[in-house]
């Protein structure tokens, strides 16, 4: 037998020489970054989401006109028409300044519900696969019965029932949004659960709390944001929705859903104004998606 | 080291860890079994480990080697049994409770895959340790740091790397520092190089034998390979589907087996002599499934002597004293049994 010849009394030392790079001392979150910032195409729809974000804020500093003030005359005007840069709608308003403000409730009704739902549904998720058995039945058949409806349904069932107003869309859209966000959270925890380096810090005596911080989140966090920014685009087109139904944003607040809503008649007689809520939907949902697909892959260690 | 023997409470003699009719039987869930069927585990275990000693525990897969390691620890909570470490039970009311235990009996796995966080830096799985007991991040690091060291790893060059940027070895030594880092006076090696190339086994057992005296350690070391157990143990514990077979000394096990599951394991080793290759299978046919167990000798139906005693009674381990005593449970070495070779193949 080899090994009895090989018997040495030193501890032996591991090959400290195969050309390793230079010596980085990162924690986990600063080489995110790092990764994040070689990624120019993320970095790029990462700024037209700010772009976006900042035109909320500072709507009534960049919106040319008052988005209330209609005109009898100017209605449906084309681009250009006295000094309107994207024409008017059906009541003759600025559709430009409208657009700005639109942002406003359009980014709140996409962004809250999302992350209220990833709060709640996340850590309900994080909890059943954690601790597993009649928890996890409790929890997580909870959520099936939530997932028996059809989701837009389901929003306009809450949203009726509660009324209409943006707060109570918010709710109907949180709760839409809770069950999905949670089962991905359960899901994600109970594959690393298992994983004999959590069994590991269970042996160093690590409380479950300890051991879901250090070593579970890490795990869960990716799959629960990636699938939540993909749900800011669903959000801003259920609140749309449910604003056509007369049970979210009412008339005349602006916002895109609304105006797409509203706009859709006049389709035939000027299909470019009708376009551009749409377009405004589509590119910041595009940007969301690509942003944090990007973000996502910064977090994936096996790259 | 000095801490080590400062909590070296029951003396020297005081065995490390006494292991009482331990049991855990598992719920068969899937189809084709009855309802309530159960999987026998780990079935009556008793042993005895003393300080400073590396007791090798041997078997074919599923025998329970690894269910055994986890019970240990309190991983998995046992059905029944009783563990008493250096004089204190384990959750006995006057004894100590499982995170004590777990200051002092630390585990390595034997996926060095799967057992490292692979979204963390391997120094800072090892300083999770000490974190957990109470230390601050930049101190859990430097001790983390000092006993990579320990391991034959350059700190610098390693401790920021990710797992997946180590090879298997250096990925077990770091599963070896791990368990170190927060001065164990045991540790549960559960097959610690069954995963690794030969020639990086040699290295890592080498290793585990230099920290052993370094840092005054007791070993329970799992494994299926019989020369790897051969190397490493004091003694040997020979499991045969949840059940202990045979214990004795390392030498007295290799030379003159006692029961013939343990003759047919050696038999089953690779030889390096052309001239006595292996021929026969020394064991034919598979366990038996441990769901439901043949009576009385669990091996009695691959046995070459089995008898109607067999059939009808369960051997039990003979009674055993110390460090040099070398004991089997086979109807075969207890003059009592009504075996009919009872006491003379002894």
């Amino acid at each position: 037998m080899s090994l009895t010849q090989t018997a040495g009394t030193a501890i032996p030392a591991a090959w400290n020489d195969d050309g390793a790079p230079s010596v980085r001392v990162r924690t986990y979150w600063q080489s995110v970054g790092v990764r994040l910032r070689r990624d120019e195409v993320t970095l790029a729809f990462g700024a037209i989401v700010l772009a976006i974000v900042l035109v909320a804020i500072f709507a009534p500093a960049l919106a040319p006109f008052d988005p209330y003030k209609g005109s009898i005359v100017g209605r449906l005007k084309p681009f250009g028409w006295r000094g309107h840069p994207l024409g008017t709608d059906e009541l003759g308003r600025d559709l430009l300044s409208r657009l700005i403000y639109g942002a406003r409730s359009s980014l709140l009704m996409g962004l809250v519900p999302v992350v209220v739902a990833m709060l709640t549904g996340g850590t309900l998720g994080v909890i059943a696969g954690f601790a597993g058995k009649r928890v996890n039945t409790v929890i997580m058949r909870m959520m099936d019965v939530f997932y028996a409806f059809p989701s837009v349904l389901l929003a306009v069932a809450i949203s009726g029932a509660m009324g209409g107003g943006m707060l109570n869309g918010m709710i109907a859209l949180s709760l839409v949004f809770i069950p999905a966000l949670c089962r991905i959270a359960e899901t994600a925890t109970a594959q690393v659960r298992t994983l004999e380096y959590i069994e590991a810090a269970r042996a160093t005596g690590a409380g479950a709390l300890t051991i879901i911080r250090h070593h579970v989140l890490g795990n869960v966090l990716g799959p629960v944001f990636i699938y939540a920014s993909s749900l800011v685009s669903v959000a801003i087109l259920l609140a749309s929705g449910l604003s056509f139904l007369g049970l979210g944003i009412k008339p005349p607040t602006a916002d895109w859903g609304l105006m797409l809503s509203t706009l859709r008649d006049s389709i035939y007689v000027n299909p470019w104004i009708c376009a551009l809520p749409g377009a405004a939907i589509f590119v910041t949902s595009i940007c969301f998606n690509l942003l944090s697909d990007g973000i996502r892959a910064a977090m994936d260690v096996r790259l | 080291m000095s801490a080590a023997l400062d909590m070296d409470r029951g003396g020297p003699q005081q065995p490390m860890l006494i292991v009482r009719d331990l049991k855990k039987q598992f719920p068969v869930k899937a189809t084709g079994h009855p309802r309530g069927a159960r999987v026998r585990a780990v079935d009556d275990v008793s042993f005895t480990i003393f300080k400073g000693e590396t007791l090798g525990v041997v078997g074919e897969s599923g025998c329970g080697k690894s269910t055994l390691a986890r019970l240990l620890l309190h991983l998995i909570p046992p059905d029944a049994g009783e563990l008493v470490f250096d004089g204190d039970g384990v959750g006995a009311p006057d004894g100590i409770t499982v995170d004590a235990l777990r200051r002092q009996l630390q585990m390595v796995f034997q996926d060095s895959y799967s057992s490292l966080n692979p979204r963390m830096p391997v120094q800072d799985s090892v300083a999770f340790g000490p974190y957990v007991h109470g230390k601050k991040w930049p101190e859990a690091r430097r001790i983390a740091r000092a006993i990579l060291v320990k391991v034959g790893l350059n700190p610098d060059l390693f401790g920021p790397r990710y797992p997946h940027e180590l090879s298997g070895g250096q990925k077990q030594r770091v599963n070896i520092a791990r368990a170190l880092a927060i001065e164990p006076r045991m540790v549960v090696l559960d097959e610690p190089v069954s995963a690794l190339d030969k020639s990086v086994e040699a290295q890592v057992l080498n290793l585990l034998r230099a920290l052993k005296r370094s840092f005054n350690l007791t070993y329970l070391f799992i494994s299926h390979d019989l020369s790897v157990v051969q190397y490493i143990s004091d003694r040997v514990l020979v499991m045969y589907l949840g059940r202990v077979v045979e214990l004795g000394p390392v030498d007295e096990i290799f030379a003159r087996p006692l029961h013939p599951y343990t003759v047919a394991l050696l038999g089953s080793r690779t030889s390096m002599d052309p001239a006595h290759r292996i021929e026969r299978p020394p064991v034919t046919g598979d366990p038996p499934s441990p769901i439901d167990p043949p009576s009385g000798c669990r091996f009695r139906t691959r046995c070459p002597f089995a008898e109607g005693v067999c059939n009808s009674a369960m051997p039990q381990l003979g009674a055993w004293q110390d460090r040099e005593s070398h004991v089997a449970a086979c109807h075969m070495h207890d003059r009592t049994s009504g075996h009919s070779r009872a006491g003379g193949h002894a």
